[in-house]
């Protein structure tokens, strides 16, 4: 499979995820959401950008309920807790968002 | 459900790369850590080289997995133990050894030691004392 933007084409596994993260673009975020019918707001941009950082610090993409107390302590409680972060990514924050920032599907979800 | 928490250890004796046993018990402890299971690590033998700072890989093109050793303390894996006879033996000591740390949420984030350097001794007493020992 493979998502087409302006003629380029960047490759995805049978999930959807990302084969090479190194391609990604913020385009490639905006035309997954569009896929899955939803449109990117700044705070969908706040988790899928810190994704990518504690991806390029840690080398992996956090489980969920990681996921949840890292944006607890670095954005405040209101937005660190599993609901926010639904409502936001309806299929998961864990492994939408994570496809999103171009990541692999997070390490601990099955 | 507090009857079906069990002490996991996960028992890491060999070199970080060459082989896949390293890596692979890295994801394991990381799924397994998921389950709300309680979690050590021990480094013996020539598995102390996991947690050796300043890893460099380029030279044998292998992915550098040693920062993820520092997403431990986010998945509640804080008790990482050493043994100190493995240190000597390859004229190492926990200087020598990443600086992994964990926050504690119930006293403000405040950030606390995960490495826990053992002797022989004292680690055959906490394996006896786990209900499940994995070995990689």
């Amino acid at each position: 499979m493979a998502i087409e933007i302006d003629g380029k084409s960047f490759e995805t596994d049978e999930e959807g995820y990302l084969v090479n993260l190194n391609e990604w673009i913020p385009a490639v975020a905006e035309a997954m959401a569009k896929e899955d019918d939803l449109a990117l707001t700044d705070e969908h941009w706040d988790i899928i950008n810190f994704l990518r950082e504690y991806y390029e610090e840690y080398q992996i993409a956090p489980a969920v309920r990681v996921l949840t107390k890292a944006v607890g302590k670095k954005m405040g409680k209101e937005k660190g807790n599993s609901k926010y972060l639904y409502a936001l990514f309806p299929y998961g924050p864990g492994k939408q968002a994570c496809r999103f920032a171009g990541l692999p599907k997070p390490t601990g979800c099955i | 459900m507090s009857e079906d928490i069990k002490n996991f250890l996960y028992l890491n004796r060999r070199a970080p790369y060459g082989t896949i046993y390293a890596w692979e018990s890295l994801e394991v402890v990381l799924i397994g850590a998921a389950f709300d299971q309680k979690v050590s690590l021990a480094f013996v033998d020539d598995g102390v080289f996991q947690i050796v700072k300043g890893q460099d890989t380029s030279a044998i093109e292998m992915k550098n997995f040693s920062p993820t050793y520092s997403a431990l303390g986010d998945y509640d894996v804080n008790q990482l133990y050493v043994e100190q006879e493995s240190l000597e033996e390859r004229g190492l000591s926990v200087d020598d050894l990443m600086h992994l740390t964990w926050e504690d949420e119930d006293e403000d984030w405040a950030e606390k030691d995960s490495i826990r350097v053992v002797s022989r001794a004292e680690l055959n007493k906490i394996i006896e004392a786990q209900d499940v020992v994995f070995s990689f």
